[in-house]
């Protein structure tokens, strides 16, 4: 069967306005079929809002869209995927309640009046053998892990047979092993022209291992593109953020092995959403002025045990004690022993949606002085200013701090939840994947604060799927498998052999 | 009443529970099946107490004027859907709560039923035919308690169809898309207030029946009080019913079955606490809400955009 080629898409001087505020301005990019195309950018330099305008969900205030040479108006994803465009968005847009199943199946373009599930049943596991990775297809979405649920993200689009795929940032909750596959995957159907691919991604590595083309943003304007051949990291990072420096300068001073215990957990369990028993006897110590890093690969516990330690789920057995205190993520609790929690998908697990900057920022801090006048009555102009200030610490681009948190681009979103809780100067600081989506000065920066924090004396208890980051930033690193923390080494000895090892859960084997 | 206690004693209980289950259950199961049709889709439209009662008033109107009962309960149905599209125009102006907005349109609807109801609470209506389900039997008692009223077959039938609809067809796909995440059907390319005015409109359709059977079902008057808060109370049997179409049907039978206890112990001669034990279904609503919630799990099956307030 030959397979047509995949559109060719053109964008000319594309411009978006939200507002007074110029998100996209003159922008013009040539999509050949069969490239892999990569958008870089700083967090909210556009990418997403350009991406958003090809697929029909924004509308752009000016320039055109070309499709197979001729100019066409995207009113509607609908349209866009009439085209052979598809797109896995930043945010998740699964349907909670669905299996994964339902969730592959609700976007098909002509979905039959009456579904025939055995049949589709049959379509779908045929198709889940040629995937590089699997997925509990039975499974609800609301179930899944963020890395899981990126992966049926992905698998939608190429279930639907879209031939411009559009990835927004799709790496960032898998592991490096998932992520070289996958991509490698993609750069294999580009190859042979049974795909065009255009990927927005904030690590140079992939965009020098597997794309052909490149394109920068910074502000909106296109500021370099042209073959990845004629470019490097440096090169590319420089024109990104128009300086050179990202390397995190902040260096763990020494190790504090004495400090004083800070988290205590002690044969930890708990049920996940399915009922099963997602942790199963976690016990795990942080002391101050250390960071104890979490390896593992998604879906093993990791949020589990950060649900149960900021408190959205209830343990089913053991004992958390924060400086000796028993401790239940109380927002008292959290507040006298200066808790500080960044959580995986921060939008819907850190923020209400339905507030501004500003009290998104002041989550912690409204019902008491100084903002609190008289401990109830809110001042709205010192939380503004107390947002301002931490908008600036923090780098957060935003309009202002009225702007609604949903009009933030997602890197943004990540540092505002990052800036409220490191605000609290916390004394124990829980991160879960807290460079999801950041950019390279962002994640600098953000290993910088960390490791500050920690050389102040904090107790950091860092879980995250990129192995390279806790290699850079632990003291001890631990792997979870299974609910259950299997291994643990001392950051001198740490190798990514062994660990990598136990994270596939061969340890019993190896040990 | 005497004569039915000599014919079977005790039994009379549970036979005149049973057959009072379908008898207040039917409006009950219209009313819920319609709201949880409309909440699935993400919108609460509690008017439908409203819409029960313009569709007892139009059904009973356009029965008297044509003869025909059924064309009354297509009237009422009609009206239904025409209030659950005027629900949906109100929503889809910015800004408006949908809450706010069913409650206005609850007390319109109520207004203009008894506005242009007045003249008929004199005349006669024909009544809908019941099915005389009871023929096995020669005793009077069973005879007359298994009288069941046609609209009450179609509801059993409609509920599980629904559902079905809900997890095997298109419609039901994007409906309940449209329910869990508005973003995810944006990203479909589905139209979000399209997709819920359709499901307001069908849920109104629903909810109209409901009230036809009101005022068309047994003895077949139409006064202003026919309706004592059933479609309010319609709102926490989908919640009790996990929004589950043939969990809303047991769940109004559950309902029906509870009214009828109280007159059912009467008919046999227990009159004390009749007061206390008319309350049993609002009982019987708080603790059974109470036993199944709980802290650990959200409700199963709510539709997620029911959580958020939303503005557009
Ligand atoms: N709906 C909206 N209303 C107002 N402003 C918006 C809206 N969407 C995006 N913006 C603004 O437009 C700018 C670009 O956002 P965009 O989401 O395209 O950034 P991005 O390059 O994808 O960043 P990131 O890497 O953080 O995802 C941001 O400053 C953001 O605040
Ligand atoms: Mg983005």
């Amino acid at each position: 069967m030959t397979q047509p080629l995949p559109p060719h898409v053109e964008v000319a001087g594309l411009t978006k306005r939200f507002g007074s505020f110029t998100a996209l301005d003159d922008v013009s990019i040539r999509f050949a079929p069969g490239c892999f195309h990569a958008l870089l950018g700083e967090n909210g330099a556009g990418k997403s809002t350009l991406v958003k305008c090809l697929m029909g969900y924004h509308q752009p205030d000016g320039g055109s869209v070309a499709v197979d040479g001729r100019e066409i108006g995207i009113a509607n994803p609908r349209t866009a995927h009439a085209l052979g465009l598809g797109m896995v968005y930043q945010h998740f847009t699964l349907v909670p309640s669905m299996t994964v199943a339902e969730n592959l199946y609700v976007g098909r373009d002509l979905l039959p009046q009456v579904i025939d599930w055995r049949s589709a049943r049959a379509e779908i596991d045929a198709f889940m053998t040629r995937m590089p990775f699997r997925v509990p297809v039975d499974a609800r979405a609301e179930e899944l892990s963020a890395g899981e649920k990126q992966k049926v993200e992905i698998l939608k689009q190429l279930f639907h047979g879209r031939r411009f795929l559009i990835l927004d940032e799709p790496t960032s909750v898998l592991t490096p092993q998932e992520a070289e596959d996958m991509l490698g995957l993609l750069a294999g159907m580009a190859k042979t022209k049974a795909l065009s691919v255009l990927l927005i991604t904030h690590k140079m590595r992939e965009v020098l291992a597997f794309a052909d083309e490149v394109t920068v943003l910074r502000r909106g304007r296109q500021v370099t593109g042209g073959a990845v051949a004629d470019f490097n990291a440096a090169s590319l990072a420089e024109s990104m953020v128009g300086a050179t420096a990202f390397e995190a300068t902040t260096k763990r001073d020494g190790a504090r092995k004495g400090g004083e215990e800070v988290l205590e957990v002690v044969d930890l369990t708990a049920d996940g959403d399915r009922g099963n028993r997602a942790l199963a006897g976690v016990s795990l110590t942080v002391r101050a002025g250390e960071i104890l890093g979490i390896a593992g690969v998604s879906g093993n516990g990791q949020r589990e045990l950060v649900d149960v330690l900021c408190g959205q789920r209830h343990a089913t057995g053991g004992v958390v004690a924060v400086d000796g205190e028993p401790y239940h993520a109380r927002r008292g609790e959290m507040r006298d022993h200066r808790v500080g929690i960044l959580p995986e998908e921060p939008m819907r697990n850190g923020c209400v949606r339905t507030m501004t900057v500003a009290e998104n920022l002041g989550l912690h801090t409204f019902d008491r002085p100084p903002i609190a006048r008289g401990g109830f009555w809110i001042d709205h102009h010192v939380l503004r200013e107390k947002a301002k200030a931490l908008i600036a610490r923090f780098n957060i681009r935003t309009q202002g701090p009225d702007a609604p948190v949903t009009s933030l681009s997602g890197g943004n979103v990540q540092r505002l939840v990052l800036a409220r809780e490191l605000d609290r100067a916390p004394r124990l600081m829980i991160a879960a994947n807290p460079c999801f989506g950041l950019d390279v000065a962002a994640v600098a920066a953000i290993h910088d604060e960390l490791v500050a924090a920690r050389n102040r004396g904090a107790a950091i208890l860092l879980l995250s799927e990129d192995l390279d980051e806790l290699l850079a930033l632990s003291d001890r690193i631990a792997v979870m498998f299974g609910g259950r923390l299997v291994y643990e080494t001392g950051i001198e000895t740490a190798d990514v052999g062994a660990l990598g090892r136990h994270m596939a859960g061969d340890g019993a084997e190896a040990a | 009443m005497e004569s039915s206690l000599t014919e079977l004693g005790w039994l009379t209980v549970p036979l005149a529970v049973l057959s009072g289950a379908i008898r207040v259950g039917t409006p009950f199961l219209f009313v819920s099946l319609g709201e949880c049709l409309t909440e699935r889709s993400g919108r609460i439209n509690i008017s439908l107490e409203g819409t029960l009662v313009m569709g007892a008033m139009t059904g009973y109107g356009t029965a008297y004027l044509t003869g025909s009962p059924w064309l009354g309960v297509l009237a009422a149905a009609c009206a239904g859907a025409l209030l659950g599209g005027m629900h949906s125009l109100l929503c889809s102006r910015p800004g408006v709560d949908h809450i706010a907005a069913g409650i206005a349109l609850m007390l319109f609807a109520t207004g203009i039923a008894f506005f242009f109801g007045k003249p008929l609470i004199q005349p006669r209506a024909p009544q809908l035919p019941d099915l005389p389900l009871g023929f096995w039997s020669d005793l009077n008692v069973v005879q007359a308690n298994l009288r069941i009223n046609p609209l009450f077959v179609i509801g059993v039938l409609v509920a599980p169809v629904m559902w079905w609809a809900f997890n095997n067809t298109r419609w039901g796909l994007y409906l309940r898309t449209v329910g869990d995440s508005a973003e995810a059907a944006r990203a479909l390319g589905l139209g979000v207030n399209g997709t819920r005015a359709m499901a307001t409109m069908i849920g109104g359709f629903f909810a109209g029946i409901g009230g036809a059977f009101l005022s068309l079902s047994y003895p077949g008057i139409w006064n202003e009080g026919l309706s004592s808060g059933q479609g309010l109370m319609a709102v926490v049997l989908v919640i009790f019913a996990r929004w589950h179409p043939v969990r809303c049907l047991w769940a109004a039978l559950l309902f029906g079955g509870a009214s009828a206890l109280a007159p059912a112990l009467q008919s046999v001669g227990i009159s004390s606490g009749y007061h206390l034990i008319t309350a049993a279904p609002y009982l019987l609503t708080l603790i059974l809400m109470i036993v199944t919630s709980s802290p650990e799990r959200s409700l199963r099956g709510a539709p997620a955009e029911l959580a958020l307030n939303r503005t557009d």
